[in-house]
């Protein structure tokens, strides 16, 4: 393996079956060391299983997975640098919080002076202080997440593993806990990688994410070329909203029901479907005459929400994005520009 | 760590967040539990499958087990005797799964509206009330039912009353009675049903009670369709609990119920004291056992029906 | 239903009177000055006085106490270590389901015949070995036969009820097997194993059948005492050291309780 300096986690060809259900399909990921990862999909495709193959807590049937170079593939979860953050936190309920941090440290038996240190600086770090005598049952759900955190860090391992860590929480709290989230990554440098079904939390949060379904990765790389170049109609539509276009090649255009279209990049094949993301059709009220890309429209409903205002146009339907201001209503005609470089060739075939 | 992989004689399973061979792991479970099931085989499973052997034996003169088979004892039992048929032993077989289940059917009246009266309660009156129940069993069974004996007797008010009311002649007591048995038997089994049956009614989804209550009329639908079927778990085991101890009791009926009130225990107890007969005793045990298996059977049956 | 309270009140209460009559009767003729019959003669402690003096009485007593104590302690061990060899190990369906009988049989067998089993099998196996003469032992052993079980099935309640996540949590922050049970799991069921030894004492205190087949000339126990001295009628001194015993009892329990509650 050359080049692995870099990479934190290397997964090749991971199988696992539960049952004879096929969980994963030999999944090949690769993490690079210090970044966020964030493992995307709906629920059942194999996320956590994948999380849980890479934490230790379940063997996979066939492949391997590399550490930081080392082969882990059959070592348990208790000889791996990985901590988790379960879904449900998993604090002892027994155990304070102090007790609770301090478990991993004292596992492994550091000196008393060293673990008292520790796991001093990790709940400073989370803001935990005073909190060391009460038990779990005592904090707040954002308390008990930042102690799951605080016992998984105090151990520095070299990669952090989370499993929907947000998903007890409420929706105000999140989005002040992604956030923190994010500032703590960079701060520590450490490799985190995380798993969600909430593609707006994988996009705020991630470098790097996997788009996962049916137990395969479909689709990895940073947020930003994930959502603007989508290569299926998954991805297309579970990152956000898209519009789909069937579409048939014609010399240097593609042909579809809304007229001919051109693209900054040529489809590779002969018919398939194009996607649009409904923010990036341009909506004026005259089309420039002779120019390409542009349609004539009439507005069948608009959906006002708050921040934009969603656009259902004839023919098609097309769906368009637009400033929340404009007044446009039922029965109003428009017309639409489709920037050739927003729209996106999709590989996979139609289902 | 690579030589890991190479080793696919044994097979690595992940278990409960630890990866262990699959061998060791049960070897280990069986270090742990192994003892105690040896234990529970050699003093309680294999005798009693020997005693279905000795049931075929028959008596020695000096009362030891001679090992000669036969079905005499089953005769014996049926009631084919010296002096021809008598229905002695059917009949108090019969008597004592008629006091059990009496028993258990006034167990389970009462033990509802008390476990529902306590899951009512306040978290901290729940565990009082609990505790409630348990204490009076630490004092000994004989004990207790002697002091019905002694809450009986013709000087105390419940005597004097049904002697006013003419249930029993002046100066009378109220014991040996049916009625003193059943108090015995009773209040030596409540909290054999009360306190598993409790473990369900805590556990009770009360919105679904609501709605119940709120789609149909009768409470006796409600039970039906809403308590029975979620209190089940905790009800058949106390049923258990309640139903197999009071189909062997006899010390009860023994004290409150008089000589007359033989059941199948005091039988049992006989053979292996007094008559040295342990061949026949080992028939009865077996009989009372086939009868507490097919019971428990019966009523494990029911609940598929509902 | 709610029309319904009162009655279910009523019935509450009514239970707790049936459970409670005895022993209160018991309490309140322990301080009877009447010798025989049952009529209230005054106030007395002298049957608490005299307990001092009868030594069959205070062997029978301690003797129980005795049983009910070693047997406990012995059964609480064995009935955790089978819950955890059950219950920590993924043991074949078919396995489970021979376990399951096993361990329910003191549960399904009546009192009388597992009494008598138990004879069975002393007998055979004192014409073997020589040894399980009737008596301390072979009480304290029957006892435990029956309550082994009984510990089980409340400490395997317990166990299911822990959650999975825990145990990984543990192994995920690099705990050994013998961390994970020291510092994990045996704190977790510690309220089902006391759970489990009190239901086992009080199992034992409360026999009257097993110890009365099991036991021998040497190791008469308060039951036993108790029964062979009903034909005479029951003297105030049991009902004085019935009355000693359940406050004894309460008190001990209560003492667990204040302990367990830390935990």
């Amino acid at each position: 393996m050359t080049g692995q300096i870099e990479l934190g986690l290397l997964v090749a060809q991971a199988r696992k079956s539960f049952g004879g259900q096929l969980a994963l399909r030999d999944v090949d990921l690769e993490v690079l060391t210090g970044e966020f990862f964030t493992l995307l999909g709906p629920s059942g495709c194999g996320k956590t299983t994948l999380l849980r193959i890479i934490a230790g807590l379940e063997l996979p049937d066939s492949g391997r997975i590399f550490l930081g170079g080392r082969e882990v593939t059959h070592l348990p979860a208790a000889k791996r640098q990985v901590n988790t953050v379960f879904q449900s936190y998993a604090l002892f309920p027994h155990l304070n919080i102090f007790e609770n941090v301090a478990f991993g440290l004292k596992a492994r038996s550091f000196e008393p002076d060293e673990i008292k240190r520790r796991v001093g600086d990790s709940l400073d770090m989370l803001e935990l202080t005073g909190l060391e005598k009460r038990l779990p049952h005592q904090l707040s759900g954002g308390q008990k997440q930042r102690v799951a955190l605080a016992r998984a860090l105090v151990n520095e391992p070299e990669i952090l593993l989370l499993d929907e860590p947000m998903s007890a929480l409420d929706a105000h709290l999140r989005t002040q806990v992604q956030e923190e989230l994010r500032r703590l990554q960079r701060r520590l440098g450490t490799t985190f990688i995380l798993v969600t079904h909430d593609q707006d939390e994988a996009m705020v949060l991630s470098d790097r994410l996997a788009v996962m379904k049916d137990g395969q990765v479909i689709q990895t790389g940073a947020p930003r070329s994930v959502y603007s170049k989508p290569t299926n109609q998954f991805v297309a539509e579970f990152l956000g909203a898209a519009n789909i276009l069937p579409a048939r090649r014609d010399g240097d255009q593609v042909v579809t029901d809304l007229g001919p279209l051109r693209l900054s990049e040529a489809p590779r094949w002969q018919e398939g479907r194009l996607a649009i993301r409904p923010e990036r059709i341009q909506l004026e009220d005259e089309s420039p005459g002779g120019a390409f890309n542009w349609i004539r429209a009439r507005v069948r409903e608009a959906v006002y929400r708050g921040e934009s205002l969603d656009l259902w146009l004839d023919p098609g339907p097309v769906r368009v994005r637009t400033d929340s201001r404009g007044h446009l209503g039922p029965g109003d005609q428009v017309s639409l520009f489709f920037p050739p470089d927003a729209l996106v060739a999709l590989d996979d075939q139609p289902m | 760590m690579t030589e890991s992989t190479g080793r696919k004689a044994r097979k690595m399973i992940s278990w409960r967040g630890d990866v262990r061979d699959a061998r060791e792991l049960r070897l280990a479970g069986l270090a742990l539990a192994g003892p105690p099931l040896v234990w529970l085989a050699t003093l309680l499973a294999l005798p009693c499958a020997a005693l279905a052997l000795v049931a075929l034996a028959a008596r020695g003169p000096y009362g030891q087990i001679v090992w000669s088979f036969s079905a005499a004892n089953f005769k014996r039992l049926l009631g084919y005797g010296l002096f021809g048929w008598s229905p002695d032993f059917l009949l108090i077989l019969l008597r004592s799964l008629e006091v059990a289940l009496v028993t258990t059917v006034v167990c389970v009246l009462l033990a509802y509206p008390l476990t529902f009266h306590i899951a009512c309660r306040p978290r901290k009156a729940r565990v009082w009330w609990l505790t409630l129940i348990i204490v009076p069993f630490w004092t000994n069974v004989v004990v207790r039912t002697y002091a019905w004996l002694l809450l009986l007797s013709p000087q105390l008010p419940p005597a004097k009353l049904a002697a006013w009311a003419g249930f029993v002649p002046p100066g009378g007591a109220l014991y040996p009675s049916e009625l003193a048995v059943y108090l015995g038997m009773v209040s030596t089994f409540l909290p054999f049903m009360a306190l598993p049956l409790y473990a369900s009614v805590e556990r009770l989804d009360w919105d679904l009670l609501e709605a119940a209550r709120d789609l149909y009329a009768g409470r006796w639908t409600v039970f039906r369709q809403a308590i029975l079927p979620q209190t089940l778990p905790g009800l058949s085991v106390g049923l258990v609990m309640t139903f197999v101890p009071a189909m062997a009791m006899f010390v009860v009926s023994d004290i409150l119920g008089g000589a007359k009130q033989m059941l199948v225990g005091n039988l049992i107890q006989l053979q292996f004291g007094q008559a040295r007969d342990w061949p026949f005793g080992a028939m009865l045990s077996m009989a009372l056992m086939i009868m507490t298996l097919a019971s428990l059977a019966l009523c494990r049956r029911r609940p598929k029906n509902l | 239903m709610d029309r319904k309270r009162p009655m279910v009140a009523l019935t509450a209460f009514f239970s707790l009177l049936l459970l409670y009559l005895p022993a209160a009767a018991v309490a309140v003729f322990s301080v009877n000055s009447a010798r025989i019959g049952f009529a209230w003669k005054g106030f007395t402690l002298k049957w608490y006085a005299r307990l001092l003096h009868n030594e069959y009485i205070q062997e029978a007593a301690v003797n129980s106490l005795l049983v009910a104590a070693v047997s406990t302690a012995v059964a609480t061990v064995l009935g955790t270590a089978l819950a955890l060899g059950l219950d920590r190990v993924p043991w074949p369906r078919k396995a489970h389901r021979v376990f399951d009988v096993v361990i329910n049989l003191p549960v399904v067998v009546p009192d009388i015949i597992m009494a008598v089993s138990l004879t069975l099998a002393f007998t055979l196996l004192r014409q073997l070995s020589g040894v399980f003469a009737l008596g301390m032992s072979t009480l304290i052993i029957g006892h435990i036969t029956f309550q082994i079980s009984f510990v089980t099935l409340v400490v395997r309640s317990r166990l299911a009820s822990l959650n999975k996540e825990t145990d990984e949590a543990a192994r995920d922050l690099f705990a050994s097997n013998f961390y994970l049970f020291r510092r994990v799991t045996l704190p977790l069921i510690m309220p089902g194993v006391l759970a489990g030894a009190m239901l086992a004492f009080t199992l034992s205190l409360d026999d009257f059948i097993i110890s009365f087949f099991t036991h021998g000339p040497e190791s008469v126990t308060l039951p036993i005492y108790i029964y062979s001295s009903l034909k005479r009628g029951l003297s105030p001194e049991i009902y004085a050291l019935s009355t000693v015993m359940l406050l004894f009892t309460v008190l001990m329990v209560l003492i667990a309780e204040r302990f367990t509650r830390r935990l």
